[in-house]
């Protein structure tokens, strides 16, 4: 009894606010626009029996998807936000690496605090900090001012509102997704076989390459899934930070949405980018899973 | 048992309903009311208000047709407010609880007649035009003394885009004005709703797409202050209100408005009630609140945009009712444009063809 609640609990879960709105969402991309409250059609009326519930699925068509498939905007969107999503997946590994060796390294009565650190950020409102950058990397902002008083340009640099704007937005705020599961991973090893491996004549660099990487595997495909997942469907930071030639799915989707009113349009190709997400969430699962049986 | 839930649920109904009573949530643009007049009427009408703000159509649009906002008073555009009262969205207003629209200006309310026959659903807040706000000093400074400030030669231009692209162009992220603009420019009819004619504003917009930096409809108005960008392509008050802040803060910046003497759009934004609006009774106090003269007069003074509301012309001020660019001459209203919404099938035209303008593909 107490077996089976243990279950129910995270399965009803899973059902209320995956299932259920997964649901809804495909339903609405098999219906067809129309002007009124909500502005889709059929919607589902209990009232009319049987009948009514026939007319509904028969209703119900795959015309959206079929849309999808005739405009070449919909799929270089998807691949330009995959593109988008790799490379600043990689950015953050590069600048989380190091950050999460030295947290490791770091002596341990310091490690809460560098903790303490990289989290913090996490306590001011997400909007605000990137907000903030646009203040940073504006043509009158303080990194031009800053470039400018030392000497290093002599015209302001064209940050914001360009494709390196939102990089810099989405490794900014992906960080502490990437150094916290490498720092995990790095703090774990064991250090006598990096003396192991220098005693038996590997250079520093040698030891780390053939002993500490390999060993942060694990750390480093959890990080990378954590960045690149939400970064596919990110709206928020390329609309803030970018300009108009940062093409990426999420805003595709706000403007089927709103520009269009076209909410079954908009769910089509929702339903395709969650599509697109199920093969690296189920990797990122096995990987999770293996982890845990040999640790286990 | 039974009776402790029926009671309790009585209460909390009761509860719920008083809060409601109290209660009147607007949602308006953003940048668009002297915030003194929020104070004003929570003191004199004893209602609490709820103020939230947008900063396009098309969010509002969204939430009215998804129902349920919550909201008792939202301020669409015209050709929004038709589309919704079609889908239903708005309830009829009790004008016998608005003895302040004796106050309206037929000049306007004879406009806005096209959106909203007779005035059945909504009362005009504010209009303007949609123009060209430059940076003067820099824009004379790259293009020299005769640069076009009043011509959309300035910004459809390429030759001219290409010089102003260093210091920055926005546009308004509004493909409702900005394909009308452009089928105006090239002498076709901006209220074309014939896919055909749509079509050729590409012709305008891709020669001059990799010189705007940014589409957007708020963000202009801080960076025309600040000298962040030279160019937009905006809304008359907004432009005017970054004027201002650029005066105010003394940095050298000149900011000055154009209604493109090739012709511009005016456009009227409309106070209207939801169907389903939780508190319509103490949403008809606000829009008779706002309909004062003194009231009204008081936020065109403040957001330097033009009212509907003949009776408060007394009370603005010179730099608002004698400014050409707020009040246009007779002559000038001539010039300005109105367009009407779009069908569906048109509308999908019209955004495919503004993402293609934006993102080039």
């Amino acid at each position: 009894m107490k077996r089976l609640a243990v279950i129910l609990l995270p399965y009803s879960w899973l059902v209320a606010l995956f299932l259920v709105p997964f649901v809804i969402v495909v339903k609405i991309s098999l219906s067809d626009t129309e002007l009124a409250i909500p502005p889709y059609t059929p919607t589902l009326d209990f009232s009319q029996g049987w009948e009514g519930l026939k007319s509904f699925f028969a209703a119900l068509d795959f015309e959206n998807f079929v849309f999808l498939s005739t405009d070449d905007l919909y799929w270089k969107a998807y691949l330009s936000s995959l593109k988008i999503a790799l490379i600043s997946t990689f950015a953050a590994l590069l600048v989380a690496y190091p950050l999460a060796y030295g947290m490791a390294r770091a002596p341990v009565e310091w490690r809460p605090t560098l903790m303490m650190l990289v989290i913090l950020p996490f306590w001011s409102s997400f909007l605000i900090r990137v907000y903030s950058w646009k203040a940073i990397l504006a043509n009158e902002g303080l990194l031009n001012q800053f470039l400018l008083w030392i000497g290093v340009i002599d015209s302001p640099l064209t940050i914001l509102n360009t494709p390196t704007a939102v990089y810099i937005g989405i490794v900014y705020t992906y960080l502490p997704f990437m150094v916290l599961p490498l720092y995990s991973a790095l703090e774990k090893l064991d250090g006598s076989l990096l003396e192991a491996a220098e005693d038996l004549g590997c250079t520093r660099f040698q030891a780390f390459w053939l002993v500490t990487f390999p060993l942060s595997r694990n750390g480093i495909i959890a990080g990378c899934f954590l960045v690149f997942i939400p970064v596919m469907g990110e709206f928020v930071i390329p609309a803030l930070l970018g300009g108009s030639q940062t093409l990426m799915i999420g805003k595709v989707l706000w403007e089927e949405f709103f520009s269009n009113r076209d909410w079954p349009v908009a769910s089509a190709v929702a339903v395709i980018l969650l599509a697109l997400l199920v093969v690296p969430i189920v990797l990122f699962q096995r990987n999770e899973e293996k982890q845990r049986e040999a640790e286990g | 048992m039974r009776t402790t839930w029926v009671t309790m649920t009585a209460t909390l109904a009761l509860a719920a309903g008083m809060a409601h009573a109290q209660e009147v949530r607007v949602y308006n643009w953003s940048d668009y009311i002297d915030e003194d007049l929020l104070t004003k009427f929570e003191e004199e009408t004893g209602l609490e208000l709820v103020y939230d703000v947008f900063d396009s159509n098309e969010v509002l649009e969204t939430k009215m047709l998804a129902g349920g906002s919550g909201y008792d008073v939202v301020v669409p555009t015209g050709t929004f407010l038709q589309r919704q009262i079609s889908a239903g969205a708005f309830q009829k207003l009790d004008k016998s609880q608005l003895p302040n629209i004796d106050n309206m200006w037929d000049v306007i309310s004879d406009r806005t007649d096209k959106y909203d026959p007779g005035g059945e659903y909504a009362i005009n807040y504010m209009w303007g035009t949609t123009g060209i706000g430059a940076n003067v000093g820099k824009v004379t400074e790259i293009l020299g003394e005769d640069a076009p400030l009043d011509s959309w030669d300035l910004v459809f231009d390429p030759a001219n885009m290409e010089k102003l692209a260093e210091c920055g162009v926005h546009f308004l992220d509004a493909p409702a004005e900005m394909i009308p603009a452009a089928l105006n420019y090239i002498g076709e009819d901006p209220d074309s709703h014939d896919p055909d004619v749509i079509a050729k504003a590409e012709e305008v917009f891709m020669p001059i797409r990799p010189y705007i930096q940014k589409f957007h409809s708020s963000e202009y108005i801080d960076a025309l202050a600040n000298g962040d960008i030279c160019v937009a392509v905006g809304w008359s008050g907004d432009i005017l209100q970054a004027r201002d802040r650029a005066a105010e803060a003394e940095n050298g910046v000149e900011i000055a408005y154009n209604a493109p003497s090739e012709g511009a759009q005016m456009w009227f934004d409309q106070m209207a009630i939801p169907v389903d609006a939780p508190n319509p009774e103490g949403a008809h106090v606000f829009l008779n609140f706002i309909m004062d003269a003194e009231n009204m007069a008081q936020a065109s003074n403040y957001v330097y945009y033009a009212n509907g509301n003949k009776a408060s012309q007394e009370f603005l001020v010179e730099d608002v009712i004698d400014d050409p660019a707020i009040y246009p001459s007779e002559e000038a209203l001539n010039n300005l444009f109105t367009t009407t919404p779009y069908p569906q099938r048109v509308q999908r035209d019209v955004t495919r063809l503004w993402t293609k303008i934006k993102s080039g593909t």
